[in-house]
């Protein structure tokens, strides 16, 4: 075990995995978060905590996993290269420890233009590979970048991610092979609702052996409206969604209810394809639906390792 | 290659001036001339301008290269023309200002913003492909520079926001990462995406502190 928590013990005992996102509040309230660990802690084997998303301010994902531990979940903490330079995340990941937080996230992060700080100065001192080799670095030889010695062990599951619906499509394999091989223990993918591609993809992924060498989770993010769908497709860096799902939303009656059978039919076509170990829901501020998905995938009880 | 400018708003050169009355205004021959932003026209049209809100134009210049030490001989000249003056506007990149403002003992002002140095791709295309990192990677991104043309500056290939050889910023600005594909590519070099890229030493640049070259340091 690289850091003996839930999430890769679920994984390594070959179990379909399942994560769920918890988005922090614009604020400072430890009692949102509670409150929505509380609401979904039976549906997900771990919980990620984003940082800082669409470079929009909210509390940090330390911090909020540090709840998320308290609580007793097995929390994700994702971490982006856009804010902090090589300094401040090493800082972070050993506070992160400090806390009992055993999985981290390595991630880019969206541009600064996003968010509701556009003209703030954008740090991306190291990419996301960088930061990933820097992880297994400090977790396999106790160092840091630097080359000095880390005081105690960093037991870190360590992820990041990868959009199969990027460009240029050609060089994402090796571009998540380069990730596997920086250190990646677990690959949460972008949302897929064009399935046949993300088949596409995962067959190659696993022609190159990848999928034996990291665990891959595709990401699931729930439907709730047609607006919501459009404005995804449209100003979602990143996201694709089928114009044949959103007709499918326009022309039903109960959309909620229609959102909920599209991810139900999507994590079921997943389910199945080869090299795909786990989902990972992003239920953004919907995170109450969590249960009620998992439920009907027919994916609870989560299990008990 | 040239020093690529854009105009400071009047409003804003109005407030640098403060109280001062007499002004003297400097363009630059090169650069700015071409591109438009401090040739002899935009000189006439600045001094225009604040002499009509109420300053005292004393007089004007377009240097031939204003970031270049002028000759001995010419500054007495040019401090003679400029004397009487409160306050200098200098139509020029940032090291034109500082160039002249090492010869007057007045408060010399930028007119205005210097924005990068720019590559002429085609007629009035101009486009930033080198942001002096101190340590050149074009080597092995064919040519391409991804501190420079990646809006994020990675190192290790796209993120997730590369659609369609565009970047995700928008405002059609194209990936830079797509970029460096296409080229490796091209060159059958593709071999050289597979390879991590270790973390940058920025301390030969950015967070090293002021550059400084000196040819009288050589041995």
């Amino acid at each position: 075990m690289k850091a003996g928590t839930n999430l890769e013990k679920v994984l390594e005992a070959d179990q379909f995995a399942v994560t769920a996102e918890i988005g922090p509040p614009k604020g400072g309230s430890s009692k949102a978060i509670e409150t929505k660990g509380e609401a979904i802690r039976h549906a997900a084997d771990a919980f990620n905590v984003t940082d800082n998303q669409t470079a929009v301010v909210r509390m940090s994902s330390l911090a909020a996993c540090g709840i998320l531990k308290r609580m007793g979940l097995d929390p994700v903490m994702q971490m982006l290269c856009r804010d902090r330079n090589r300094i401040m995340l090493q800082s972070d990941i050993c506070g992160a420890v400090a806390l009992g937080i055993g999985n981290l996230l390595c991630l880019t992060g969206d541009h600064v233009k996003f968010g509701n700080h556009p003209e703030a100065k954008v740090v991306f001192d190291i990419d996301s590979v960088q930061l990933i080799a820097a992880v297994k670095t400090m977790r396999e030889e106790g160092k840091f970048i630097s080359g000095e010695e880390v005081a105690g062990p960093v037991p870190m599951f360590i992820g990041a991610v990868e959009n199969p619906y990027a460009d240029p499509f050609e060089y994402r394999t090796a571009r998540l092979s380069k990730k596997v091989k920086a250190g990646a223990d677990f690959i949460q993918t972008q949302a897929v609702y064009d399935v046949p591609r993300f088949a596409e993809w995962m067959k190659e992924i696993c022609a190159e052996g990848i999928d034996r060498r990291t665990h891959i989770l595709a990401g699931i993010i729930p439907v709730k409206a047609v607006g919501m769908a459009r404005y995804m497709r449209d100003y979602v860096s990143g996201v694709e969604i089928p114009d044949a799902m959103i007709k499918r939303l326009e022309k039903a009656k109960d959309v909620r209810e229609e959102g909920i059978k599209v991810i139900l039919e999507i994590i079921e076509e997943v389910k199945v394809i080869p090299g795909v170990h786990g989902i990972h829901v992003q239920a953004v501020g919907w995170e109450e639906i969590v249960p009620e998905i998992i439920e009907r995938a027919g994916l609870l009880p989560r299990p008990a390792l | 290659m040239k020093s690529i400018t854009t105009r400071k708003p009047l409003e804003e050169l109005l407030e640098l001036l403060g109280d001062a009355k007499r002004v003297f205004v400097v363009g630059c021959g090169t650069c700015p001339t071409l591109i438009g932003t401090g040739g002899v026209e935009q000189v006439a049209e600045l001094s225009a301008s604040l002499a009509e809100s109420g300053r005292k134009i004393v007089g004007t210049i377009v240097l031939p290269v204003a970031c270049e030490p002028l000759p001995f001989e010419a500054r007495g000249e040019f401090l003679a023309v400029v004397d009487g003056a409160e306050s200098v506007f200098v139509m020029s990149c940032a090291y034109g200002v500082r160039q002249v403002s090492d010869l007057l003992a007045v408060p010399t002002l930028p007119a205005l913003n210097t924005m990068f140095v720019g590559r002429e791709e085609q007629g009035g295309e101009f486009q930033e492909e080198c942001s002096q990192c101190g340590d050149c990677v074009l080597g092995l991104t064919g040519g391409i520079c991804p501190i420079t043309r990646c809006a994020k500056s990675l190192f290790n290939g796209p993120c997730g926001g590369s659609v369609g050889g565009l970047c995700e910023i928008g405002g059609g600005v194209p990936c830079g990462w797509q970029m460096i594909y296409d080229r490796l590519k091209a060159l059958g070099r593709l071999e050289l995406l597979e390879e991590i890229l270790p973390v940058r030493d920025w301390s030969k640049s950015f967070s090293g502190g002021p550059g400084h070259y000196s040819m009288n340091q050589r041995k």
